[in-house]
C-alpha cells in the first residue's frame, strides 16, 4: 500500500530527535561555529540520555542501534518500518538543528557503524561503548578508496600499521579509530582492510586537527601512524586476501551510511528554507497562492522550486533507507539519495542566503552558516561525482573500468 | 481504489451476475488475453465492466430519468469512500495495483507507441485506438459500485499508475483515452443522483464516448482559481461565455464538463453537450500532445439547462474547483513521468549501441552523467506524484492536498522538459528528426507546465 509519509510509529521518535535539535543544538549552534576545535561540553548530557536509552537494550551506541531500540521493526502488512529509516528521519531533525554538532555526538561516530556492521560480538562488545571515529581518507587517496597506500603487516600478535590518515572526523575526541590500511599495496583493493586503533595505541600519533570551512563545531583531525602496534584481533573482519569479494564488503558500509549523510543533507536544507520563508513572510513578501506559485511573486515561484527539491531530497532518501529495512540492495538508491541531496542542500542554503539578502549573509542569522556546512554534505560519504559514477554505471550496465 | 485486496470477492458478486453474452464476448475476442488479462482478478475486472454494460443502448443519449430541466426530487448521489492506510512508510504496490501496471504496459508497447506518430501527424487520435482504449474497462474503475462499476474507494494512486504506463506509450493518445474519464469522476465526485443516472452508464457501455473536462483558458500566466469563462443565469437554465482551450478529444466528444465562474458564488462545472447551441469547437493543433486530438470550445451564451450544473447551486465552489486542479495536477504529474521513463528506456541502449571515437558513447561521463540524472530527476518526480496522490486517497485536507499537488507539478514540468531535452540531446541529429521518438517527448513533456484540467487523478 503506498504511503509515502513519516510513518506514524516513528513520529515520537522523531519528535524527540527534533526536540534535542530545538533546546540543545540551535541554541550553542553558532557559538561552536565560532570557537572551532573546542569540544560541544553540552553534548555530554546528551550522550548520557542517549546511553540511558540504550542501556535497556543488549548492544549500545550506533545511531542506528538507538533507533532499531526506540522504533522496533514493524512487519503489519508486508512492509518494514525499522532502523534505517529511523536513522535518516532523527538524522534529518537533528541536522535541522545543526549538522556539525549532530557529527561530534559522543559515541555515535562512523567508526561505530562500520563496527557494528562487521564486528564480531567481542569487538562489539568491548568498543560499542566507545566513541569510534572512521580513518580511511589519505593525502593521496580520496575518492580512490582502493589507491590508499598505509600498510599492515603482522609481526607475531600484533599488527603494524604505518601512513597518514586525513578528514578523519572526531579524530581527536573519539576513543578509538577505524583505520584501512593495506595488507599488499601489490594486491589492490582486495588486501584493504580496516583495524580498530585505540587512541593509545603506541605509534598513533595526532597532527593536526584543520580549519574548515563549515561543519566547525566537528573536528577534523590528521594522523600519522608509525609503526603503530595493535593486538592481533583488532582486525575488523576477516584477514583472508580475497580477491572476488573483500573491497566489495568494506564498501557494502556505505550503502547504509549514504542514506544517513543524504539524510543530514535534508535537514539543512529544510532548515534553511523554512528560516528564509520566517523571514520572507515577516517583510509581507509571501502572499500570493500556494496552490499556484509560479503565477505569483517570482520569489514565491523559486521558493516552491526549492521546497520540491527538498521533498524529493527527502522521498529519495526515506525509499534507500525503507528498502535497506526491508532487504532490498539499495546501493544505487542510497547514492540516488546522496546525490540528490547533496547538490540539493548546497543549491537551497546558498539561494536562501542569496533571497533574504544581507539578512541571509551577515552572522545575525543561521542561514550562512547552514551554507557553508552544507558544501562538505556533496563531498563526504562519496563526492557527488562518485555518486552519479554509481548510479550511471548500474542504469547503464557499465563496470568501473568502462565507466571511468 | 477498487476491490483490491479481494479478487475473489469481485468474482463471486460479477461473474456470477454476468450474462452469458459477455462471457461469450470475452471468449470470442482475444483483446483481454491480448493485453495479458488472464489473471482470474483482471478476468473479473474486465467481465464485471462488460457485464455492467449490458443493459446499456448504444447510442450516445444522456437522457434524463425524471422529466426535462428542472431540479426534481432525484436519487441520492453516490461517492467514494477514503483510502484506508497502514500508516507505514511504503513503495509496494498493492496486487491489483501490479496487475494494472503490467497490463497498462503491454497495452501502451503493443497499441499506443505503434500509433503514436501517426496520431501525431495527424493531430487526432485514431478512432480504433479510441475504441481498444475503451475496452481497457476503465471507467469501471472510477465508477462506484452502486451504479455500476466496481469502485469502492478513490484510487488516485492507481489512476497515477495508470496514467504513467499508458503516457509511457504516448502522452497524446493517453490523454485521449483518459479524458472521459476525466469527466466520469468529476461527475461521480460532484453531480448529482440525478446527473450521475444521466450521465454515466454511456460510459459503461460497449462503444467509446468522448467527453472532456475543460478547464484551461487561453491567456498567459492562467491561474485556474481565476476563471475567466462564465456562467450567468438566465430564465431556468444558464448562459455560458468564454473560452477554454487545449482541451482533448474536442472534436470527438459527445460531453463536455466546463469550469465557469458564477459571478458571486465562485467556480460552478457545468456539463454541456455537444450541439448545444451557442458552444463552437475548433481543432486546437499544438506543439505536442498532438494525438489528443486538442480544441478549442467557445461559448457564445452558450445555453443550457438549470440541471447541467454539477452539484447543488449552494456549497464551497472554490473548494471544488481547486480540488479538481490538484487532482489535474497530480494526472499531468503522471503523464510526465510515464514519459520521462519512455525518454529514459530509449537513451540508454542507444547510446550504449552508439560508437564514437571507438567505444559507445556511454563510456563518457558528459553522456553517462545525463543519464544518470534523467533516473534521478525521474524518480523523484514519481515520489512526488504518489505522495500527492495518496494524500487524495486518503482525503487529506485540501491545503495539504492542493501544496503537494503543486509540488509535484513544478517539478514534473521543469525536470520533465530537462529529460525530454537531455533525451533529443543525447541522440544528437538523430535525435531531432521524427525516425526516433524522442523530438515528440521533447514537446510533449512541455505540457505539463502549460496545462490545467483535463484529467484527473
Amino acid at each position: 500500500m503506498i504511503y509515502l509519509e513519516t510513518p506514524k510509529k516513528l513520529r515520537g521518535f522523531i519528535e524527540q530527535a527534533h526536540g534535542i535539535a530545538v533546546n540543545v543544538f540551535r541554541p550553542i549552534s553558532r557559538k561552536y561555529d565560532s570557537l572551532e576545535h573546542t569540544y560541544p561540553k553540552e553534548l555530554d548530557i546528551l550522550a548520557a540520555i542517549i546511553d540511558g536509552v540504550n542501556a535497556g537494550g543488549a548492544s549500545r551506541a550506533s545511531a542506528a542501534q538507538l533507533a532499531k531500540d526506540a522504533a522496533p521493526a514493524e512487519t503489519g502488512g508486508r512492509t518494514k518500518n525499522g532502523g534505517n529509516l529511523a536513522t535518516v528521519l532523527a538524522m534529518m531533525e537533528l541536522c535541522w538543528g545543526d549538522v556539525g554538532l549532530a557529527l561530534t555526538v559522543p559515541r555515535q561516530g562512523l567508526g561505530n557503524a562500520a563496527i557494528s556492521a562487521v564486528g564480531t560480538e567481542e569487538q562489539k562488545a568491548k568498543y560499542g561503548a566507545q566513541w569510534i571515529s572512521m580513518a580511511i581518507t589519505e593525502p593521496g587517496a580520496g575518492s580512490d578508496s582502493a589507491a590508499i597506500r598505509s600498510t599492515a603487516r603482522l609481526d607475531g600478535d600484533e599488527w603494524v600499521l604505518n601512513g597518514e590518515k586525513i578528514f578523519v572526523t572526531a579524530g581527536d575526541r573519539s576513543d578509538a579509530l577505524v583505520v584501512w590500511a593495506s595488507l599488499d599495496p601489490s594486491l589492490g583493493r582486495a588486501a584493504i582492510k580496516s583495524f580498530l586503533v585505540p587512541r593509545n595505541a603506541p605509534g598513533l600519533k595526532l597532527q593536526r586537527l584543520d580549519h574548515k570551512l563549515g561543519i566547525r563545531a566537528s573536528d577534523t583531525a590528521t594522523f600519522l601512524l608509525e609503526d603503530c602496534r595493535i593486538p592481533r584481533e583488532n582486525i575488523l573482519g576477516s584477514a583472508d586476501i580475497d580477491t572476488s569479494k573483500s573491497f566489495a564488503g568494506a564498501m557494502k558500509t556505505f550503502d547504509n551510511t549514504r542514506p544517513v549523510v543524504a539524510a543530514m543533507a535534508c535537514g539543512v536544507a529544510r532548515a534553511a528554507l523554512e528560516r528564509a520563508r520566517e523571514i520572507l513572510g515577516r517583510a509581507g513578501l509571501l502572499t500570493g497562492d500556494p496552490r499556484t506559485p509560479w503565477v505569483g511573486s517570482h520569489l514565491e515561484a523559486e521558493l516552491a522550486r526549492l521546497e520540491a527539491e527538498v521533498d524529493v531530497a527527502r522521498l529519495l532518501t526515506m525509499k534507500a533507507a525503507w528498502m535497506a529495512d526491508n532487504r532490498v540492495p539499495n546501493s544505487t538508491e542510497a547514492s540516488m539519495a546522496k546525490a540528490k541531496a547533496g547538490r540539493t542542500v548546497t543549491e537551497v542554503t546558498l539561494r536562501c542566503v542569496e533571497l533574504c539578502g544581507s539578512c541571509g549573509y551577515d552572522e545575525t542569522e543561521l542561514l550562512e552558516k547552514w551554507a557553508r556546512d552544507a558544501k562538505i554534505l556533496d563531498i563526504f560519504e562519496g563526492t557527488q561525482q562518485i555518486q552519479m559514477l554509481v548510479v550511471a554505471r548500474r542504469l547503464l550496465g557499465k563496470t568501473s573500468g568502462e565507466l571511468r | 481504489m477498487t476491490r483490491q485486496a479481494a479478487p475473489s470477492r469481485i468474482s463471486l458478486e460479477h461473474i456470477a451476475g454476468a450474462p452469458l453474452r459477455a462471457l461469450a464476448r470475452f471468449g470470442g475476442s482475444d483483446f483481454a488475453t491480448r493485453f495479458g488479462l488472464k489473471a482470474p482478478a483482471e478476468r473479473a475486472v474486465f467481465l464485471a465492466t462488460r457485464a455492467s454494460a449490458r443493459a446499456i443502448s448504444a447510442s450516445v443519449a444522456f437522457a434524463r430519468s425524471n422529466g426535462k430541466g428542472g431540479r426534481e426530487a432525484h436519487p441520492e448521489a453516490k461517492r467514494l469512500a477514503p483510502t484506508p492506510t497502514g500508516g507505514l512508510f511504503d513503495l509496494t504496490r498493492t496486487e491489483e495495483q501490479t496487475l494494472m501496471r503490467d497490463s497498462m504496459r503491454r497495452f501502451a508497447d503493443e497499441v499506443l507507441r505503434p500509433n503514436a506518430r501517426k496520431a501525431d501527424d495527424a493531430a487526432s487520435p485514431p478512432a480504433e485506438i479510441l475504441e481498444q482504449g475503451h475496452a481497457l474497462g476503465l471507467a469501471g474503475l472510477v465508477i462506484p459500485e452502486s451504479l455500476g462499476g466496481m469502485a469502492a474507494e478513490r484510487s488516485a494512486v492507481t489512476n497515477a499508475i495508470i496514467v504513467e504506463e499508458l503516457a509511457r506509450g504516448d502522452m497524446g493518445l493517453a490523454v485521449a483515452i483518459l479524458s472521459p474519464l476525466a469527466v466520469v469522476q468529476a461527475i461521480v465526485e460532484w453531480g448529482t443522483g440525478a446527473q450521475q443516472a444521466r450521465y454515466l452508464p454511456p460510459f459503461l457501455g460497449d462503444r467509446f464516448v468522448g467527453a472532456a473536462l475543460a478547464l484551461l483558458e487561453p491567456r498567459p500566466m492562467f491561474d485556474p482559481m481565476l476563471l475567466r469563462t462564465g456562467a450567468v443565469r438566465t430564465d431556468g437554465g444558464w448562459n455560458l461565455w468564454g473560452e477554454k482551450s487545449l482541451v482533448p478529444l474536442a472534436m470527438q466528444a459527445e460531453l463536455f464538463v466546463v469550469a465557469a465562474d458564477v459571478r458571486g458564488l465562485g467556480a460552478r462545472l457545468f456539463a454541456v453537450e455537444r450541439g448545444t447551441p451557442g458552444l463552437s469547437v475548433e481543432a486546437e493543433p499544438a506543439m505536442g500532445l498532438r494525438g489528443a486530438g486538442l480544441g478549442r470550445l467557445r461559448f457564445h451564451g452558450a445555453r443550457v439547462d438549470d440541471d447541467a450544473m454539477l452539484g447543488e447551486l449552494a456549497g464551497d465552489g472554490t473548494a471544488q474547483l481547486a480540488s479538481l486542479v490538484d487532482r489535474a495536477r497530480i494526472a499531468w504529474g503522471a503523464t510526465a513521468v510515464g514519459t520521462g521513463q519512455a525518454v529514459l528506456d530509449y537513451v540508454i541502449p542507444y547510446c550504449n549501441e552508439r560508437k564514437a571515437f571507438g567505444e559507445p558513447i556511454s563510456n563518457r561521463q558528459g553522456v553517462a552523467f545525463p543519464i544518470a540524472d534523467i533516473a534521478i530527476e525521474l524518480e523523484g518526480m514519481r515520489l512526488l506524484v504518489l505522495r500527492a496522490a495518496s494524500r487524495v486517497d486518503r482525503e487529506q485536507p485540501g491545503a495539504v492536498v492542493g501544496r503537494s499537488a503543486a509540488i509535484a507539478r513544478l517539478q514534473c514540468a521543469s525536470k520533465g522538459v530537462r529529460i525530454g531535452s537531455d533525451g533529443v540531446q543525447l541522440l544528437g541529429g538523430h535525435g531531432f528528426i521524427k525516425e526516433h521518438p524522442v523530438e515528440r517527448w521533447y514537446r510533449d513533456l512541455r505540457a505539463i507546465g502549460v496545462m490545467e484540467g483535463a484529467l484527473l487523478a
